[in-house]
This record gives structure tokens, sequence and C-alpha cells, in this order.
């Protein structure tokens, strides 16, 4: 080894940090950059612009839809509940990371399900689960079918439309995991409520 | 959504097991060929290090060491220098306790977490610092159980070839073309690539919302392909810009399994004994399958009160994964020491959370981080020999190389250390009074055993240099931030510096013949034994904490 003539192991070690900062630190990121206009709406981060150009949000990143007191608004779909900040707040992701047996998650638990029934006017036991449970992210854009078909009657009363264009509406935002539709499927509240404002916004013309 | 997942666990085995040959012998030959690339021959000349010349174990050690402190020193300025670095986001320096964790974290392949890098790091950070070391702590982990097989596999030769050369090969040859093409896949599944700070917008509902923006893809392809683990955001893969959908999240997980499972592969090449490389991986494979099935009947299962009230243990968990695209990230990011989490473990049913924390507690082999899963496993399968030699009153020897009393010596030395860092560390933390009152204080969010099992768990994942977390845990205090930095390091270079004298002992020796009294390792019956032991040693090592943490939650 010719280590020993220039500072030894920390020395070539140092060298060793130097190139591959160089190459994996700068060269690999931004070479994947370039790649990225591959895909430039992906890279972007899936971004959904309204009827009239303006970015409202995105697709993978779930949205509040209350209002500046934090009630919900009717003729929104819900989503499901978030630990991120305030709630659906982008900038601190995370769970409430509260355990299965914590009596503040217990409590919590009750009085959501409590809250969401009274609001879509079903019985508590019609109230599925992620209606009343929060996301490891606190951005999860999906509810299940279930938890849409019990708001559909509400919206569809909010909106002055039909229970069937809402349900149609449902089906059109629901998440293809698979080339068929699946049993169980998901559904994106974001893409959801864009379109219900964008067939209000059109009735209305 | 369970057809989904049948078909995509099928479609996982069917990769993992296509991969298999010819990832594994790819790596091999990587590993003993002559020839160097154009760009490897730059690098040697500008490190000035002649890649033909062999080092010794001392030697090897010294090597691995001065790159890793040298990586955790830089990384350590580039966080306190934030402020004055491009990109940085109007990021300022990261305090000095916090920095040292973050740095000994990832130097460690660790990655343990106890910052919410949305609040807190620059892209800057991300790319020049823990980008960089998601690298090269990966191919510092897959160089030293390249030269713990070549111990194996030499003969009366007592060197175990060079860092540098090791090194350099796992970066240009195996991580970075492979996280290339991890990074485009990422990115057409929707994972992001900018370097946008965030964008405001107004939300339907006419509120506001910022969007991260960030150089995610190429950041989210290496965490998993070298077993780091380190999120991109603070909810790391539940985090849809990270991992957007199912598919993407069945990909991550075959990201995180692919070079550990091709490993045993490697192993069979280099002693020219393909069904040694069987076994090993029969073990990590079995290990990996009945974890991944108890955690997901636990899940599935659903105990614990407020999991019950709630119908379904979707608390921390993402709809697009479901319970069973959870459990199986979960198990496979806990046995690889990847540590990346999907869910918010801390969430789980009591049994789901110990589930993992078993796994991490074997001391990731199964399959274990890249290389650090293989050096373990082998280390266990020579204290199985001896073992067995016991029993049948022979001298344990295991591929021909004699099992004395210097080698059950590093052995028993390896296996002891994690189990002593993890005990300790949590003692400690309740033992010493200013170190309980922070904990208690500060630290823990969730009252009784399970806040135990938030500290336990910390101090397992820290030691096994895994790096997820029950994440209610608020580790960003003087004596977690120390505590856990120290166990990372102490718990990553003392095995390894171990796994390299062993290396070096095994290397000069000669090659026994194998006998009809020789212990064939081969058999399902060997195979049996080594799970055994792996099972037995970390079960009483463990039980009497577990018993006071999660067993005690689910005892409830």
């Amino acid at each position: 080894m010719l280590q020993s003539k220039s500072f030894g192991y920390l020395g070539v070690a140092l060298r060793a940090m130097i190139a591959f900062t160089v190459l994996l630190g700068v060269a690999y990121p931004f070479a994947i950059m370039g790649a990225a206009r591959i895909f430039p709406d992906q890279a972007t981060g899936s971004l959904v612009t309204d009827s009239e150009g303006d970015v409202r949000g995105s697709t993978l990143i779930g949205q509040s839809f209350s209002d500046a007191q934090g009630k919900p608004i009717a003729k929104y779909f819900q989503p499901r509940p978030s630990a991120a900040g305030n709630g659906y707040d982008a900038m601190s992701s995370g769970g409430s990371n509260l355990g299965p047996n914590s009596p503040v998650l217990l409590k919590q638990i009750a009085q959501r399900r409590a809250e969401v029934a009274t609001f879509n006017t079903v019985p508590e036991s019609r109230v599925p689960a992620d209606a009343v449970t929060a996301s490891g992210s606190g951005l999860d854009p999906l509810i299940s079918s279930q938890y849409a078909s019990i708001q559909v009657e509400r919206v569809a009363k909010a909106r002055g439309l039909t229970t069937a264009e809402i349900e149609a509406e449902v089906l059109k935002a629901e998440v293809d995991a698979m080339p068929w539709r699946s049993e169980e499927p998901l559904v994106n509240v974001v893409l959801l409520n864009l379109h219900l404002d964008e067939l209000n916004a059109a009735s209305a013309n | 959504m369970n057809t989904l997942f049948v078909i995509q666990f099928i479609l996982l085995i069917a990769a993992l097991g296509a991969c298999y040959k010819p990832l594994g012998d790819y790596m091999g030959r990587t590993f003993a060929t002559e020839r160097d690339i154009a760009p490897e021959r730059w690098l040697y000349r500008w490190l000035r290090v002649d890649p033909r010349s062999a080092q010794t174990w001392q030697s090897y050690a010294r090597s691995v060491l001065a790159f890793s402190v040298v990586g955790l020193v830089l990384l350590y300025l580039i966080q306190r220098l934030q402020a004055f670095l491009p990109f940085a986001g109007g990021h300022k320096g990261v305090e000095p306790f916090l920095a040292f964790n973050t740095a000994a974290s990832f130097a460690t392949n660790t990655n343990w977490q106890n910052y919410s890098p949305e609040q807190t790091l620059g892209h800057s950070v991300q790319m020049f610092g823990l980008t960089v070391q998601n690298f090269v702590s990966g191919a510092t982990g897959l160089a030293v159980a390249i030269a713990l097989v070549r111990g194996f596999a030499y003969v009366k030769r007592g060197t175990i070839g060079n860092f540098w050369v090791d090194a350099t090969r796992a970066i240009f040859r195996i991580l970075l073309p492979l996280a290339v093409v991890s990074a485009l896949v990422l990115l057409a599944g929707g994972v992001i690539q900018n370097l946008v700070g965030h964008t405001d917008v107004t939300t339907i509902a006419g509120g506001t919302q910022s969007i991260p923006g960030g150089p995610v893809a190429s950041q989210e392809a290496i965490k998993l392909l070298g077993t780091n683990g380190g999120g991109f955001f603070n909810a790391n893969s539940a985090h849809p810009f990270e991992n957007p959908n199912a598919w993407t999240n069945i990909f991550e997980v075959f990201l995180m399994l692919l070079i550990p499972f091709s490993l045993p592969r490697t192993f069979g090449w280099m002693v020219g004994n393909h069904k040694q490389g069987y076994t090993i991986l029969g073990v990590m494979g079995t290990l990996f399958a009945g974890s991944l099935a108890l955690m997901s009947w636990f899940e599935m299962r659903g105990a614990g009160a407020a999991t019950q009230l709630a119908g379904t243990a979707l608390e921390g968990k993402e709809l697009a994964f479901g319970v069973l695209g959870s459990t199986l990230f979960g198990t496979a990011s806990t046995s690889t020491s990847t540590g990346a989490v999907n869910m918010m473990h801390d969430s789980m049913t009591p049994q789901g959370g110990l589930m993992a924390m078993i796994n991490m507690m074997l001391g990731e082999i199964s399959p274990g981080g890249v290389g650090t899963g293989l050096y373990g496993l082998l280390i266990l399968a020579v204290i199985t020999v001896f073992i067995a030699g016991l029993l049948v009153g022979r001298t344990p020897e295991y591929l021909g190389k004699k099992i004395g009393p210097l080698q059950m010596k590093l052995a028993s030395l390896y296996v002891l250390v994690t189990p002593t860092l993890v005990l300790a560390g949590t003692a400690l933390s309740f033992a010493l009074p200013w170190a309980r009152e922070s904990v208690t204080g500060t630290s823990i969010l969730n009252t009784g055993p399970h806040g135990l099992s938030e500290v336990l768990y910390a101090f397992t994942s820290a030691a096994n240099n895994n790096g997820s977390a029950f994440a209610g845990l608020t580790g960003n205090t003087p004596w977690l931030n120390a505590s856990l930095g120290v166990v990372m390091i102490l718990g990553r270079f003392i095995p390894i510096v171990l796994a390299l004298a062993l290396a070096g002992s095994l290397s000069a020796q000669t090659r026994v013949p194998s006998t009809s009294g020789t212990l064939p390792t081969t058999s399902p019956l060997y195979a049996g034994m080594l799970m055994s032991v792996a099972i037995l040693v970390s079960a009483l090592t463990y039980f009497p904490a577990l018993t006071l943490g999660p067993l005690a939650e689910g005892m409830h």
C-alpha cells in the first residue's frame, strides 16, 4: 500500500469521501433530475389544476375540507382524520403515534365516530375504520368506498345534485390499483372534490 | 385489497427468485476479478491506492474505520454549516447534539432520525450528505461481508482483500447502477425529483397548503437498496411522495430484499459450493416467512382496546397499502436493517410491534442488511458448528476451517455486543436519575408498558443499526441524541472489527479435508440447528425485557 506517504488511512479516506460526494451527492441526483424530464408530472409532484389552470394541490397529497373554524364542509367529501400539523399540513407529515391501548386514542376514535355519524345522519355502526383513524403520513388522499358511500347523500343535498350524479363521480375517482374493479375500491378525495366543484360550476353556467 | 396483496406477494417472490442466481453470481465475480474499469482506475490513482495489494485484517479494519470516521465528521460539518450551502431552503445549521446523532446514524447505516426532515434539512444536506452516506455505508457493509467470506475461501493467505477496491466496486458496479434504474422506476410511479423548496397552493376548499419538493427519487432508491431507511420526509415511506401507491410499495419491498437475499448465492459462489449458499438462504427465508406470517396475523387480528374500537388496525397506516402491504413492508424493513417505515410502528398492535422488535433482536439476519446480514448469519453458523461439535465430541469445522478457541472467542464476543448495548442503554435510560427524568418527562409519548417499549425499541433499533422507531418517542434530547449515537457507533464497528479479525484468522488457516466425522453444513438438519441457535440466543437474551414491554401490554 502506498498510503503511508499521504496521511495514512485518514488521507485515503478523505480523498475517497471527496470523490464519492461529487459522484453520488452531485452527479447522481442531478442525472436523475435530468432523466426526470421523461416524467414531468410525477417529478413535480402530480399537481392538479382547476378549470382556470390554477394549481389546487396534488393527487397524492390529501387536503383538509374544513372551514376556518375546523368544521367539515358539507358539500365536500371528508378525508380521514390527519395528525400532520393541524391536519393535512404537508410540511409536517406524520402519524399520531398513539399506541393500540392509548386512552387518548380511544377517546378520539369514539368522538370521531359520533361526529361522522351525526354529520352524515347514519348509525355509528356504518362508520368504517378509516373514517376514525389517522394515517401514518397524515396526508392520505384516499378513503374507503364505504366511507365515500355514507357521505353521498349529504354531499348531494349540499350541492343540489342527485345521488346518482354524485355516485358516478365517486366511481370516476376510484383508484385503479388493479386492471379490474377490486372488491374494496379506494376513492381519491382530492380528485373527487375537484371534479364535483367543476360539475357544479358547469351546471351553473 | 387482499387479492391485490396476494398477486403482489407472488410477483415479489418470483422477482427475487429470478434475481438470486444472476445477481448473486455477478456480485461474486465483481469482487473476485482482477480487472478494473476506467473510472475505478482514475479513482485508485486519486486515492493513491494499489488495487492489487491485499490487506491483512488489521489494515482492512483500519481502512473501514478511517472511511467511516471521515464520513461521519464530514456529515457532521455539512449539517452544522448548512446555512452556507446552496439549496439550503432557509434552514439554519443543525444543533450540535442532533448533528452528531444524525451523522452517527447515517455513517453506521442506521438512519435513525431524531429530526423532522421537512423542518430541519435543506436539499443540500439531503443530497451531499445523506444520499452519499446511504451509498458508502451500504458499500462498507457489503465489503466486510465479502472479506469474511474470503476468510473461509482463502487458504494460508492471511490477507482478506483490499477494502478500497471492495468499496469502490460495491458502489460503481452494484449500488450505483441499481440505484439509477430503481430511481427511474420510482419516478415513473410518482416519486418526486425536483429542487423546488415548496409550492404554495390554494386548496380546493379555499385553504392553503404548502406542497414540498426535493430530490426524493434519487435518495429513495438508495435508501432501500442500501438497506439504509432514512426518510426524505418525516413520515418516511408512508409519505405519498416517497411511496405513492400499492405498486411502488411492493417495488420498495423488493429493493430492500434484493441484495440481502442474493448474497447467499455470492457466498456459495465464492466458497465454490452453491449448496452452502442455499442453506444460508433457507435459514434467512424461513425466518423471514415465519415472521411475516406472524406479524400479518397479529395486525389482521387487531388486538388493543383502541384498535378494536376502530374495527381495523388502520391507525398509522395508509389505505393504499392496507394492513398486509404495511406488514410486508414492516417485516422487510425490520429484518433487513433498513428501518424505513410505511406505517407508524408505535400504533401497531402490541404483538405486531413485538414482531418488529424480534426481527431486529435476531441480530438482523433474516436476511439482514446489505452485507451485515450475511456476516451476522455466518458468525452464527460458526457458533452452530461449535455447539454441534460439543454434542458429538468432535473438533468443529466450517467450510474446511477449524473453529478453535480464538474463532469461538471472536464469534461469542460478536454475539454479545448488540444485546449488551440494547439492554444497558435501555436500563441506563431509567436508572440514571437525570436520564430517567428526560426520558419519562420529555421523550416517552405513550404511558404504561407501551412507554417502555418505545425506549426498548429505540435502543434495539440503534444497536442493530436498523433505524425504525416507535416514533412517538421524542429522541431529540441531549440524553437520547448522545446515548443512541454512541450505541449506533459501537453496535456497528465493534462487530465489524470482530468479523474482520475472524476473517483474518480463518484466511491464514489451511483447509482440513472433510471426513466421515465432519458435520455436513448443507443438510436440513444443520439449517434447523442454525435457525434454533439464532432464535435461542436472542430469545434468551431479550425475553425479560420484552415481558416488561410488549408482552405486558399484550396481556392487558
